[in-house]
């Protein structure tokens, strides 16, 4: 969809809205723009004296009733307009964090955090200031401008037009100190960006600041930056400092102007001082609606800047929408001849060929960056693998969907992320209609039970920011409760016990070999304890697999596998030491 | 005084607008800048006298040259009148119509530079307190004990040299000059409206009764449904950033659906906050207009019937019309003001209470200089020592290292081999037991003369933004060109200088970003290399690289250890073998000292270590050379 389809497409859900508030408006408008006419009465009957007590009070109500209804429908203008604007906000966010949900895994390791959030937080707000304050603005300046205008022809063509003289200057100076203001103060927020860059990396360094002495050289450095700071932010003060005041300086100067040019007209017997007291009031009433047009105008600039920028993310093509298909197949898992690089220069995997039986239980084992994660997020497709690479009960994954693919493959993966919610929401964190028993079951086999017993609300113990900060090895087990509670045939471990100690690993497992019971498992792990497990063992060794056999077999073999152990063995003993 | 009692919540905690104790010390801050100070509040009186002039100028024109009628006399025209015959102007007929526009003018023009230069002045007093407090807080933190970045997140230390001190801002800049204008102006209507008619004056600041309670109304509430917000919206992108963060589990545990309901609920609640604090502005601002509006209703029946009986002017019900229609900004300006005087209070607790956090480890009263030429003989002697209490990562640790010596410390992560650099570099104060150097103890020096002598490299190779050359000399102007060059071309970064077409000036981003972690770590050699101390401090980097360049990094490092006292936390084989002592430990005591063949033959733990790290590293230097 093009960018501009997209935007007003919020704005065409609700038409009625947008007639609605602009309809307040100028019923607010016309309210409040007849009381100058009631004042000039009021001033004409004095200046006749042919007044008496019972029309002045007339007058006044009058007054006061009109401001009354101006007040009651502006106050549903501003209700409805900027309340439409926060629902159009509302729906923008939902769509672009729906959208960012099926954007393909590759595409966020490319893109930081950081950079999402900046688009989805500040562009966001800033479309919703244009579309919020900017229309609302727009549609006052507009329609006060209009109606105000016309009367003030009426009172006197001669005056209105020296009066005019003044708002565009007042309109102009507003939009572009608007933008110098903006540039001058991004030019201080980049610099902000480095004076804090700058004190970070002396406080992160502080031992090799204090270790080389070099504590007056970094004083003399962040004084320059700091004196620095101090000149563009004076830069941006010396403009603040002129705004108000010019505009101040626009307004009393058109005041000045009006009195000149409407006192001649007086003396000449033109113009009444009521009609002249008359246009004085609507010329205050064009003030703000002449600001406004100057910050609005910026309002846009900056919307539509950010509008583009969010377009950069609505234009990635999110992974296809698929249907989980009701599938049966035997939960074999087969590799064959797999290679895979992330760059085609660095090829990770050559030629990995392996097969994991219904029910059995295999290990891979290798150095770091042998490709033992690459594997499994190939078989998750986290990464697509080559077309028949890897087959899931016979059928090549990538003709799986994906919903069922990972409804039939559950995972712990190696960096344990859990959400700042319950532990019980954490267990059930893809099965939401699990039951109390079931998400406790699942607690039980990962090994969570001691530490449940610690935690003052146990399941519902809160996780993360405002809950209990979890151990690694409790994180671990979390996220294989996580795995465990779903019914998936399949389940990876990305070494899901390296935080785990020795004791609590032997008990877990021996709760998994009951829990997981039936099911194909594939873990990835360096240790003996849990390799002795498994039924067989694979070891990858510079993108293919260099031997696979039981515990027992490869120890005899003499290979990659009996040097691990054997390193292992020693590591523990200095460890004991 | 630890700096972070309460780490919560204690950034968000606000408490009273005014607290005489936190004032003083403020006004001690802006007494350096008092003349800006003054000077604005000079240019404010006048610029009020300048403000209040034009609605009497307008009265005066109305009253005397346009409607000028016999018996009716206004006190504020009359004023005016003399005032202009005084300087000798005209007051009658076209003559004065243009005389008082043009006083009008000048008065508007005036506004306009008193105006300007007094916002100006405010500001550089603000910014002028801003930039001595970072460079108080900057410098204090140069001196501060390391123990208070251990517990200190360096986020927290960033809040109070950059949000903290903008807090402050406000309350100079905004704060206290514009609150005094914001009073003035007000005084000053009100003096005005009463010299022109006391009666109808009274009765336009009854109007002021109900606007205070409706301001005061909107500040509550919208103070209240601003927090709303901020929380609201701080939840929002809070779950987006871990929805982010972990977009793959979301994926992988199908959940996109329900998180984005789960979404839908936390957004909503954001929009719900917002809407209802559109309710206050949305009552707020036409409410004031409304009641400016019956102010006006007001003036127009009570004037209109003194115009009535010939006790007031018609100019005079003008001037009081566009008075009251100066009320608001004032009115309203001041009720922003309570906010920013609790922020402010709030940041400059924190302020002071960082620089009030006296470091312990500083010079003593009569410090010993630092012996010059040091020999650099470093001796520990039952040297006890832990982070907390009670808890002895060294355990009775000594060893002598004579002048020129390498001491390699080895043993397993946890054994406290960091931690004898750093009492070496005396970062922390020794439990019990003694450091000395060249036979005095180490406290008895200026902590800064005294570590002028050493050099570091840390085991995280730590580089700043800025060139290679910056990085060497560790910014340090009198360091001359050619030693950098020479440092550089000593430890071997030669061939990389020159591939780089700005040589020396090549920029390294955010920690060295550019570089490879060998050629980082050959930088961090040039920079001790170039400070050429008597004692190198080397932790060695664990991580492993490319067998080029770990020939490079042996042959720097080689470099950088002869002919100075070197003690090195090592895992190279080469360190090792080359050192003069082994210290191994374990547990924080040292198990077996000696070199690398009297401790292979001890065949004891050191012999275990060496199997473990160490053969690894030896197969792979075979193989590279077989290869090569």
């Amino acid at each position: 969809m093009k960018g501009t389809d997209r935007f007003f497409a919020y704005f065409s859900r609700r038409p009625g809205v947008f007639a609605a508030g602009v309809g307040t408006l100028f019923l607010s408008t016309a309210l409040f723009l007849t009381i100058p006419g009631l004042v000039r009465r009021a001033f004409e009957d004095l200046e006749r004296t042919g007044v008496t007590v019972d029309t002045l009070f007339r007058a006044s109500g009058f007054i006061v009733l009109l401001a009354a209804g101006d007040a009651i429908s502006f106050y549903f203008t501003r209700k409805i307009l900027i309340g439409a604007s926060r629902d159009i906000e509302y729906e923008m966010r939902q769509d672009l964090f729906a959208h960012l949900l099926r954007l393909p895994p590759p595409w966020f390791r490319k893109n930081r955090v950081g950079d999402l959030m900046s688009r989805a937080v500040n562009d966001l707000s800033a479309v919703r200031m244009m579309i919020g304050p900017g229309v609302m603005q727009m549609a006052n300046t507009i329609v006060v401008g209009t109606v105000a205008i016309f009367l003030m022809f009426r009172v006197s063509t001669p005056l209105t037009l020296v009066a005019l003289s003044v708002f565009p200057a007042i309109a102009l100076a507003t939009n572009v100190m608007g933008q110098i203001t903006h540039k001058r103060f991004t030019e201080i927020q980049e610099f902000f960006s480095e004076i804090s860059n700058s004190a970070q990396e002396n406080f992160s360094g502080v031992r090799l600041v204090r270790a080389f002495a070099k504590e007056g050289t970094e004083e003399r450095r962040f004084a320059e930056r700091n004196r620095e700071f101090l000149r563009r932010n004076l830069a941006l003060a010396r403009l603040n400092s002129l705004y108000f005041p010019l505009l101040q300086f626009f307004v009393g100067a058109g005041f000045a102007l009006v009195l000149y040019v409407a006192g001649r007209q007086i003396l000449s017997g033109k113009l009444t001082i009521a009609r002249f007291v008359e246009f004085n009031l609507y010329m205050l009433e064009l003030i703000w609606p002449a600001i406004a047009l100057g910050w609005v105008v910026n309002l846009w600039q900056r919307g539509t800047a950010s509008w583009n920028r969010m377009m950069e993310l609505w234009d990635v093509p999110p992974l296809p929408e698929e249907k989980d298909a009701p599938i049966s197949l035997s939960p074999s898992l087969e590799v064959r001849g797999l290679s895979f690089g992330y760059v085609p220069e660095r090829q990770i995997l050559s030629g990995a060929t392996f097969r994991v039986a219904p029910g059995e239980v295999v290990a891979l084992v290798g150095k770091t960056g042998s490709g033992k994660s690459t594997i499994l997020s190939l078989i998750l497709r986290l990464d697509d693998p080559p077309p028949g690479a890897i087959q899931l009960g016979g059928i090549d994954v990538l003709d799986i969907p994906l919903p069922t693919l990972r409804r039939l493959v559950s995972v712990v993966p190696q960096e344990t992320f859990l959400f700042s919610e319950t532990l019980a929401g954490n267990i059930a964190f893809g099965r939401p209609d699990a039951s109390a028993g079931e998400i406790e079951a699942a607690a039980l086999a990962a090994g969570l039970g001691p530490d449940l017993e610690r935690f003052p609300d146990g399941l519902a113990t809160r996780v993360g920011e405002r809950g209990i900060t979890l151990s690694g090895g409790q994180k671990q087990r979390t996220a294989l409760a996580r795995a465990l509670i779903s019914d998936a045939p399949v389940l990876l471990l990305d070494d899901s016990f390296a935080s785990v100690d020795t004791e609590t690993e032997a008990r877990i497992l021996s709760g998994l070999r009951e829990a997981a019971f039936g099911k194909t498992v594939l873990l990835v792990s360096h240790r003996m304890s849990t390799l002795r497990n498994a039924d067989r063992i694979v070891v990858l060794d510079g993108g293919r697999i260099a031997e696979s056999g039981t515990h027992e077999e490869l120890l005899a073999r003499g290979g990659v596998y009996s040097e691990l152990a054997e390193r292992q063995r020693i590591e523990e003993e200095v460890e004991a030491a | 005084m630890a700096v972070n009692e309460t780490p919560a919540h204690e950034d968000d905690a606000l408490g009273k607008a005014f607290e005489p104790r936190l004032v003083r010390r403020l006004f001690s801050l802006v007494l350096p800048h008092k003349w800006y100070g003054i000077g604005a509040l000079c240019l404010l009186l006048l610029e009020s006298f300048t403000q209040l002039a034009g609605p009497l100028l307008t009265a005066a024109t109305i009253d005397l040259i346009l409607s000028p009628r016999s018996g009716e006399k206004n006190r504020a025209s009359e004023l005016t009148r003399r005032a202009l015959e005084a300087m000798g102007a005209p007051v009658t007929g076209l003559q004065g119509l243009a005389a008082m526009t043009s006083l009008f003018l000048v008065s508007v023009a005036a506004t306009f530079l008193l105006t300007m230069l007094m916002v100006s002045w405010t500001s550089r007093m603000g910014q002028g307190v801003m930039y001595d407090l970072r460079t108080r807080i900057f410098g204090h933190l140069q001196r501060a004990d390391i123990s208070l970045f251990d517990k200190t997140p360096v986020g927290r230390l960033m809040t109070r040299l950059t949000t903290d001190v903008d807090a402050l801002n406000e309350l100079f800049t905004s704060g206290f000059v514009a609150l005094t204008g914001d009073v003035v102006i007000l005084a000053g209507i009100v003096a005005m409206l009463f010299y022109i008619n006391p009666l109808l004056a009274t009765v336009t600041f009854g109007i002021l009764i109900p606007m205070f309670f409706v301001t005061n109304w909107f500040r509550k509430g919208a103070r209240d449904t601003y927090r709303d917000v901020r929380t609201k919206i701080a939840r929002v992108n809070s779950f987006l950033q871990e929805h982010l963060s972990g977009i793959s589990v979301v994926q992988l545990f199908r959940r996109q659906e329900r998180a984005l309901s789960q979404f839908a609920r936390v957004n909503d609640e954001h929009r719900i906050a917002n809407i209802k604090s559109i309710h206050y502005y949305a009552v707020f601002y036409p409410a004031l207009d409304l009641l400016s509006s019956v102010g006006l209703g007001a003036i127009v029946l009570l004037g209109g019937y003194q115009v009535l009986t010939g006790s007031m002017t018609i100019g005079a019900v003008v001037a009081f019309v566009q008075y009251s229609k100066r009320f608001y900004r004032p009115l309203m300006d001041l009720s922003e003001k309570y906010n920013i005087l609790q922020a402010a209070m709030a940041s400059s607790e924190r302020i002071f209470k960082l620089l009030d956090t006296e470091p312990r480890i500083v010079a003593p009263k009569d410090p010993v200089p630092v012996p010059d030429p040091f020999r650099g003989e470093v001796a520990l002697t039952g040297v006890h020592f832990g982070y907390k209490e009670g808890e002895d990562v060294l355990k009775g640790v000594t060893f002598t290292a004579r002048p020129g010596q390498t001491i390699a410390l080895v043993g397993a992560t946890g054994s406290g081999k960091t931690t004898i650099l750093n009492l070496l570099l005396r970062f922390y104060e020794t439990g019990s037991g003694e450091v000395r150097v060249d036979g005095i103890d180490v406290t008895r020096f200026d902590p800064v003369a005294y570590r002028k002598h050493f050099g570091i490299v840390l085991q995280d190779t730590f580089l700043f933004t800025g060139t290679i050359a910056e990085n060497v000399s560790f910014f340090d102007a009198s360091i001359p060109r050619e030693k950098i060059e020479a440092a550089c071309r000593e430890v071997g970064l030669g061939p990389l200088l020159a591939r780089l077409k700005e040589g020396l000036d090549y920029k390294l981003t955010e920690r060295g970003g550019g570089l490879s972690v060998g050629e980082k770590q050959l930088v961090s050699f040039a920079r001790a290399l170039v400070h050429d101390p008597r004692i190198l401090i080397l932790d060695e980097a664990t991580s492993s690289v490319d067998p080029e360049t770990e020939d490079q990094i042996e042959a720097a490092i080689g470099r950088l250890l002869s002919g100075r006292t070197s003690i090195v936390v090592a895992h190279r084989l080469s360190t090792i073998v080359r050192a003069d002592q082994i210290l191994v430990l374990a547990h924080g005591e040292i198990r077996e000292r000696g070199t690398h063949q009297e401790l292979l033959e001890r065949d004891g733990l050191y012999a275990r270590l060496y199997a473990l790290q160490l053969k690894d590293q030896e197969a792979a230097a075979e193989r590279s050379r077989a290869a090569g």
